[in-house]
């Protein structure tokens, strides 16, 4: 369980967010819209422990992160950045490894459990024909699917996921979003950052609306997902059309 | 290539090239003679030039080269840039101020290796200060601080060469472009490389979750600033050690890595040997061919790691693109 307790976060002097309680139970998909600049990202890193907090805290069952040693905490938690901001040079499959790190036992290498547990991230990412290939002759989203895939090796019941869908096509999108799916079956909490109202429509039972001006707001989907609260989030018009009994939005330009 | 044949392969190198290093010189001896002279029952003038001179010598040279790429390694990891070399955060620019005011000043050679000693910490501590402690922790203002160091240093080192005489400039150009015919601190040297060669290949899962940037790594279970400073001071151990072994012997550490990432190789715990084992052997050859070719003049080995290496690696990548 990872709560936010009156929380608030700054960076280079915006507040993106103030006195923010959340809770993400086992079980949850939560949904984070908001325009571009509103400080999802910087909010999903202050819930990883990646960014210092201006006040508040975070815990994860109970425990402030920063009391908990970051390896301790990689077995519990995954994060999905949307930029890495590195550089790897090594094949496919080493990369998915990469996820095992948390958990593995010995000082050399990984083991043949960390291997299989890789081979299914990959194939359920649809990779597995691409698992020697260097990371960098990948494409962008087939990139994207690795660093998914590496998140599902890791195997945590929390996942803070940043843009989970950038750069995928559609096929992969719904591929990506039964992975989320089995896993909150299998009773793991997720946070996803969105752009598509459509899959927060679908997947997500909790949305947290990110306001530009430090505001948040969140709830049960359904009641977030109106087109009053959209408008004023994404400060633009919206059209609403009915499609096979449910509502789906488009801009209204 | 799988890496165990390549570690093998290198083992193999790295006693031929010590082996070709024992032979060479104004006395060449045949493989016979250097098994004999090795064991301590050969001739006379055969067994002290092996033991005294040339035995150090290749295993300076050795040492050395294994110091420069296991530096580079690290570097490339800490600061996530493959254009990173064990030169520059500026701990060589430091020794090089060091080395040639002292030289410029008449000292002895053990005041120069003091002062080039003195030199680099200076240049350690002053880019660990204004790079690392500042706020937050920002591997590019620790890249800047060391590079604008390095240029200072430069501009320091040019002021000097151009006050020096005659016979000083030679012997401050070979300090600058390294030269191994002065291997004093062997064993400090071979202690310093097999401790943080060890340590960084236990550790060397952590470097490779590490290049992946400093947010997916703290993800992973990396304590990132506890990482990052102690990979800054091994660096600077290896660069400090190799420094005052060989002066400052360029081209090893920054390629080195390369070549065996070229081969397909860059799991930290296969690039960190393969690295060790490379650049070793390398600059064993290298600093034969220096002390050989045209001997009796020796020439700096700094020269002969850029002549045998860039054809080298121009092939690498020319053959890795196909």
């Amino acid at each position: 369980m990872l709560q936010a307790h009156k929380l608030t976060v700054a960076i280079g002097g915006k507040v993106v967010c103030r006195e923010l309680d959340m809770v993400i139970r086992p079980g949850q998909c939560w949904g984070v819209l908001g325009q571009n600049g509103a400080g999802k990202t910087t909010l999903l890193r202050a819930l990883a422990g990646l960014h210092p907090p201006q006040a508040g805290e975070v815990s994860w069952n109970g425990m402030t992160l920063q009391t908990i040693a970051r390896r301790d905490l990689a077995c519990h938690l995954g994060v999905l950045p949307q930029n890495e901001g590195g550089e790897f040079w090594g094949s496919v499959l080493e990369y998915v490894l990469l996820g095992r790190f948390p958990h593995r036992a010995s000082w050399f290498g990984y083991s043949a459990g960390d291997h299989m547990i890789a081979q299914q991230a990959l194939v359920q990412m649809d990779l597995a024909e691409l698992a020697q290939r260097p990371l960098n002759t990948l494409s962008g989203g087939e990139r994207q699917r690795a660093a998914i895939a590496q998140v599902l090796a890791q195997q945590v019941q929390c996942h803070l996921l940043d843009e989970p869908l950038q750069h995928l096509d559609l096929r992969h999108q719904a591929q990506a979003m039964q992975a989320f799916g089995k896993l909150r079956e299998e009773g793991g909490a997720l946070l996803m950052v969105l752009h598509d109202i459509l899959w927060a429509q679908r997947c997500c039972d909790r949305v947290l609306l990110q306001f530009a001006d430090g505001r948040a707001l969140h709830g049960a989907a359904g009641e977030m997902l109106t087109r009053e609260h959209l408008e004023a989030l994404y400060q633009c018009p919206l059209r609403e059309l009915a499609a096979e009994g449910g509502r789906c939005f488009v801009p209204g330009v | 290539m799988p890496p165990r044949i390549l570690f093998l392969l290198l083992l193999c190198a790295a006693a031929l090239g010590l082996g070709f290093g024992l032979m060479s010189g104004s006395l060449p001896l045949a493989p016979a003679e250097v098994w004999r002279a090795l064991m301590g029952n050969g001739g006379d003038t055969a067994t002290e030039v092996l033991w005294q001179l040339r035995l150090p010598r290749v295993l300076a040279a050795f040492c050395c080269g294994g110091l420069l790429a296991l530096s580079g390694v690290l570097l490339q990891a800490l600061l996530r840039n493959p254009l990173a070399d064990p030169y520059i955060l500026g701990i060589s620019g430091g020794a090089a101020v060091g080395a040639l005011a002292a030289m410029l000043l008449g000292a002895s050679l053990a005041a120069m290796q003091l002062a080039s000693f003195a030199g680099a910490l200076l240049a350690i501590v002053a880019v660990f200060g204004l790079g690392f402690l500042h706020g937050e922790r920002n591997i590019y203002r620790l890249l800047l601080t060391g590079v604008v160091l390095s240029a200072g240093c430069g501009a320091a080192v040019s002021l000097l060469l151009t006050l020096a005489q005659g016979e000083q400039v030679k012997g401050m150009l070979f300090w600058l472009m390294g030269d191994l015919s002065h291997p004093e601190g062997l064993l400090f040297a071979w202690v310093v490389l097999l401790v943080l060669g060890l340590c960084a290949t236990v550790f060397s899962g952590g470097l490779d979750v590490l290049v992946g940037g400093p947010d997916k790594a703290a993800a992973l279970g990396i304590a990132v600033g506890r990482w990052q400073m102690a990979l800054y001071f091994a660096a600077a151990a290896l660069t400090v050690a190799a420094l005052q072994l060989g002066g400052a012997i360029g081209f090893v550490g920054l390629m080195m890595p390369h070549a065996i990432r070229l081969l397909g190789i860059s799991a930290h715990r296969w690039l960190i040997p393969l690295s060790v084992l490379l650049g070793g052997s390398f600059l064993v050859l290298a600093d034969t061919l220096a002390r050989t070719l045209w001997s009796p003049l020796q020439l700096p080995v700094g020269v002969f790691t850029a002549l045998l290496g860039v054809p080298f690696l121009l092939w690498l990548l020319a053959a890795g693109r196909r």
